[in-house]
């Protein structure tokens, strides 16, 4: 099996835009950086490779390219074995990274809910039929609903729909009085203002429902038609895909494993973003959801703290505490309608990998509870979709979805898993293992 | 500049031509095929687009549970769904 050591001064995990900037900034202040990252390309999924990437991605991915970061894609962190070492997993075996400084820029994923026909084939998140439509998928002349909540329905109905794809609708959970202290923070964001112009702009001519959701999806083995509701309205609309995200939830898997204090939601970290373990950075979505500028800035504090440049840091934090109001803007904005727990049918599934629903869910106390009776969130995605969905529906703890995240952090194949005797030490991780082993003879 | 050439590559048994740049998971839905059935036999397709779900994983070259996502085709490659 492959297997080697390498050393950095600095390592960043997650080549998105915050992780771009602290790697880029941590090899200008003269130390050794890595970037590593699961895709196959960097740029995260706000900067997926497209013809047309904005002047601010095209700037920061040719400062990656002239400097001296190490870069590492196609490889995602599994595991940290030991105090200072994260080890990664690729297509050619695996490989432990040793680092003196961490910074985590995982970034986030789309909330999904579960509705009556949510699992049909072409019933996908709002980001999640950008990546594919960015990936090479046609959607010229295809009829698609973007539902859900935050401003990321409103960039990929506009992204779609300059693609030429026919948006028949565009729901946003919210209703309109919400949107009032929303638009205020914009003032201070005249990029996103200006964002949000011309997605209106490309969007002109689509519906777009406030405080609307779809209730139900059908289709013969795909997506046909989909059943919207708006208050005591509901009808149906005929679609070729339904792009459908509840805005987004930072990824954490990382940060517990690393024990990172997690404080509602978020990773809890000091003005010059250090984890409450020392050594520690976190930067972007993780610390709470803001869109690319803030990531940028955050990458850039992270990245010159873990560098050890304090001063530089601090002035750029004091940028960053202006910022924060939009943030909290955003949160608030994206709140869920409480009415959106009651889509889901007891037949409905809630997790996906281990086709477990609604209805098996709902007399259990706690996550862990429905774990250990019914293989929720013990598929595949390790409860990442179904983990996030349940906390919002049964109101269950996110802290203990989060305290029973354990390596491998994502499955990894049995040949890839020689560190098995590390593996071992940890307890439990065995089942784990054990689950993999069991998909491995599927 | 010439147009990078477009790639061929085996979905099951469905040959499909894609652009250079083209996902996994992209030219399994312009194959029109589910990524995969559920534990119950449901047929199943990308999701999230972002590794996160597993919904698209496929064999890709023989190696199982690739997640096709975040996979780009390459000339001669086969794919198989499960």
């Amino acid at each position: 099996m492959h297997h080697m050591t390498e050393r950095f001064d600095i390592l960043v995990v997650g080549a998105g835009p915050a992780g771009i900037a602290a790697a880029v900034t941590a090899a200008a202040a003269g130390k050794q950086v890595a970037l590593v990252d699961d895709n196959p390309a960097a740029g995260g999924q706000i900067w997926r490779s497209d013809s047309k990437r904005p002047t601010t991605a095209r700037t920061w991915l040719e400062k990656l390219a002239a400097s001296s970061v190490v870069r590492l894609q196609g490889w995602r962190i599994v595991d940290s074995p030991s105090r200072g070492v994260l080890r990664a997993d690729g297509k050619d075996g695996c490989r432990d990274l040793e680092y003196n400084q961490l910074v985590m820029a995982t970034d986030a994923r789309e909330r999904f809910l579960p509705f009556p026909g949510w699992t049909l084939p072409n019933v996908m998140g709002a980001g999640g039929l950008d990546a594919m439509v960015r990936g090479g998928l046609p959607i010229a002349d295809k009829r698609v609903v973007v539902a859900g909540t935050g401003p990321l329905l409103l960039a990929v109905a506009a992204h779609l729909a300059r693609r030429g794809a026919k948006i028949v609708a565009i729901c946003e959970q919210a209703p309109l009085r919400r949107f009032i202290p929303f638009l205020a923070s914009l003032c201070g964001e005249s990029a996103k203002a200006m964002q949000g112009i011309d997605y209106v702009r490309s969007t002109f001519g689509s519906k777009i429902y406030l405080g609307c959701w779809p209730v139900a999806a059908s289709g013969n083995q795909k997506l046909e038609t989909v059943t919207l509701r708006r208050g005591e309205r509901q009808w149906e609309e005929r679609c070729d895909f339904l792009a459908c995200g509840f805005h987004l939830v930072p990824n954490l898997e990382l940060p517990a494993l690393m024990n990172c204090r997690i404080d509602k939601g978020f990773v809890a970290v000091d003005h010059l973003l250090q984890t409450s373990i020392c050594g520690v950075f976190c930067a972007g979505e993780p610390i709470g959801i803001g869109g690319v500028e803030i990531a940028l800035l955050e990458g850039e504090i992270a990245g010159l703290a873990a560098a050890g440049n304090t001063d530089a840091a601090i002035r750029l934090a004091q940028r960053r505490t202006r910022r924060l109001g939009f943030v909290r803007a955003l949160a608030t904005v994206t709140e869920l309608d409480p009415r959106l727990k009651e889509l889901a049918t007891n037949a409905t599934l809630v997790c996906r990998c281990e086709d477990v629903s609604f209805g098996r869910l709902r007399h259990h106390d706690s996550w862990r509870e429905a774990k250990l009776h019914t293989r929720c969130g013990m598929g595949a995605c390790q409860g990442r979709i179904c983990g996030t969905a349940a906390e919002f529906l049964f109101d269950w703890d996110s802290g203990s979805i989060f305290s029973s995240v354990r390596p491998p952090l994502f499955p990894v194949r049995v040949s890839s898993l020689g560190h098995a005797d590390t593996l071992a030490d940890k307890g439990d991780s065995l089942a784990s293992a054990d689950m993999l082993a069991s998909k491995e003879t599927e | 500049m010439p147009e990078p050439s477009p790639l061929h590559l085996l979905v099951n048994d469905v040959a499909v031509t894609v652009a250079q740049g083209t996902t996994v998971a992209s030219a399994i839905l312009i194959a029109g095929i589910p990524t995969r059935q559920s534990v119950t036999g449901e047929p199943r397709g990308p999701l999230c687009g972002m590794g996160i779900c597993f919904e698209c994983r496929a064999i890709i070259d023989g190696v199982q549970h690739q997640r096709s996502c975040q996979v780009l085709c390459a000339e001669g490659m086969k794919v198989c769904t499960t």
